[in-house]
């Protein structure tokens, strides 16, 4: 084909510079690789600019995410201290979990995640608020998780892509990968975007929701759907709810495979003023409508928990596609399919939390290292139409 | 003869026209800021007049952020100046 071709070449190309593929050209720069980003629009400007900066233990069961989730929990408090905690809004605010009907439930859960690491205190109806003055007087009890944490991803994924420019990586943006080259063997030699040739022997897939388009161009399809989800703004107020609170149907609803609109309402202030009350769950392919009956539902679902938000106005809404695997994991690993070829994309609600540990085993993967938790769960292998 | 038209501003009275907005009326007894932003406490008031840049806030009738240069005004409504977001007493 004709078009330029990159003289210097990679050791890593990351296609997308959302918070993963960020995370991922972050940690192999530091690790020494040479990098190049290929992102199609700008940095942060899919997925990881219409969420709401989770970073969650609170929602996951044990198990391999779980796992996952804590590691990269604590992979953001050092990345706190490295890029500025006030430079990425980095806020330890904690998560409370409120039962809207049986607490039982809750409870259980919050046992078994015990078990497994995460710290979970339960809190009695009258003790709730103390923690959120403003909660509903009548709500059964619930479970303060003081791991949970806030960024926001898009001054994050700025700051993790530019630490990796001062170690030597190279940002691409308005570039679309087309394709790969391969050799003989069938391994990667270059990847091909926009007309331009860009030699390397890896390339990452850190498509996010696009994921699955993407990995078809780099010849190793992975099933990656989107699940639309609004988040409501509201006017500015002062500092009226201090930690992420949300009702317990939320991990209910994350876990559900009902293609209907499921909502479960998740309310947090941010640093400039705005309460932003989330999440709603659909699939609906990439159909960018609004929508006034979710709308509806998440407002009634907030006002039940914080009945002062029914005097507050709504200034607008945005939405996302939160990036799906049929089983609700990640695809983080190579894939056997194509030599070279990595994934890491597919993490749903939990792409922003889920980065750092992503974009370490990612680079763990790229030099040989050892792994910071079992890759196995994520890797691509895990799908029927991959051979192991 | 035409009903009394006075609407009140932090308790003194100011007269009004039938179908003039809060923000014409104050502007036309010579008040031209009514809110403090939130981060500074710098004075606003009119801005684009059209219901579009949120500058001219104001408390009316105990609700704060109403715009004024949208809001008709109607005899006795009491109007007060906004302090930030105006919502200070809920602040945990």
């Amino acid at each position: 084909m004709s078009g330029s071709t990159d003289r210097q070449g990679s050791d890593a190309v990351v296609v997308g510079a959302g918070i993963v593929g960020a995370a991922c050209a972050y940690y192999a720069s530091r690790a020494g690789l040479s990098v190049t980003v290929l992102e199609r629009g700008t940095v942060g400007s899919g997925t990881t600019s219409r969420g709401e900066g989770n970073i969650l233990v609170s929602d996951k069961a044990p198990g391999p995410e779980l796992d996952l989730a804590l590691w990269s929990r604590a992979l953001w408090g050092e990345l706190g201290g490295e890029l500025g905690t006030d430079a990425i809004e980095l806020d330890e605010k904690g998560g409370l979990v409120v039962a809207t009907t049986a607490l039982d439930p809750l409870l259980a859960f919050a046992d078994g995640q015990r078990a497994a690491g995460v710290e979970a205190v339960p809190v009695p109806s009258g003790g709730l608020r103390d923690l959120e003055p403003h909660l509903a007087a009548d709500l059964p009890g619930g479970v303060h998780y003081p791991q949970d944490l806030q960024v926001q991803p898009v001054l994050a994924a700025a700051a993790l892509v530019r630490a990796a420019q001062s170690r030597g990586a190279r940002l691409e943006q308005g570039v679309e990968v087309t394709g790969v080259e391969r050799d003989g063997s069938g391994a990667v030699t270059a990847v091909l975007a926009s007309g331009r040739r860009f030699p390397t022997r890896t390339v990452v897939n850190a498509a996010g929701t696009w994921g699955s388009e993407v990995a078809e161009r780099l010849g190793g399809p992975v099933p990656v759907l989107p699940r639309r989800g609004f988040i409501l703004v509201t006017e500015p107020l002062p500092r009226v709810v201090r930690h992420k609170v949300y009702s317990a149907d939320y991990v209910e609803n994350v876990a559900s495979s009902d293609a209907g609109l499921e909502t479960s309402v998740v309310v947090e202030g941010t640093r400039g003023g705005s309460v932003l009350v989330g999440a709603s769950r659909e699939r609906v392919g990439f159909d960018t409508a609004m929508s006034v009956d979710v709308v509806r539902r998440l407002a009634t679902q907030a006002v039940r928990l914080f009945p002062f938000l029914a005097d507050v106005a709504l200034m607008r809404l945005y939405r996302g596609f939160r990036p799906y695997c049929p089983d609700h994991l990640p695809v983080i690993g190579a894939d056997p399919r194509v030599p070279g070829l990595v994934h890491a994309c597919g993490h749903e609600g939990a792409g922003i939390g889920l980065a750092p540990a992503t974009g370490r085993l990612v680079t763990q993967q790229l030099t040989g290292q050892q792994y910071g938790v079992d890759p196995q769960p994520f890797s691509p292998s895990r799908f029927a139409e991959v051979p192991a | 003869m035409s009903a009394p038209t006075t609407i009140t501003f932090d308790g003194h009275e100011i007269p009004f026209l039938p179908g003039q907005t809060v923000g014409a009326a104050l502007t036309a007894a010579g008040i031209r800021s009514w809110r403090t932003t939130r981060v500074e406490g710098r004075p606003r008031g009119l801005f684009c007049g059209i219901g579009v840049c949120f500058d001219c806030l104001i408390v009316a009738d105990d609700r704060p952020n109403q715009r004024a240069c949208l809001l008709l005004a109607q005899n006795g409504m009491r109007l007060a100046s906004q302090e930030g977001t105006g919502r200070a007493h809920l602040t945990v």
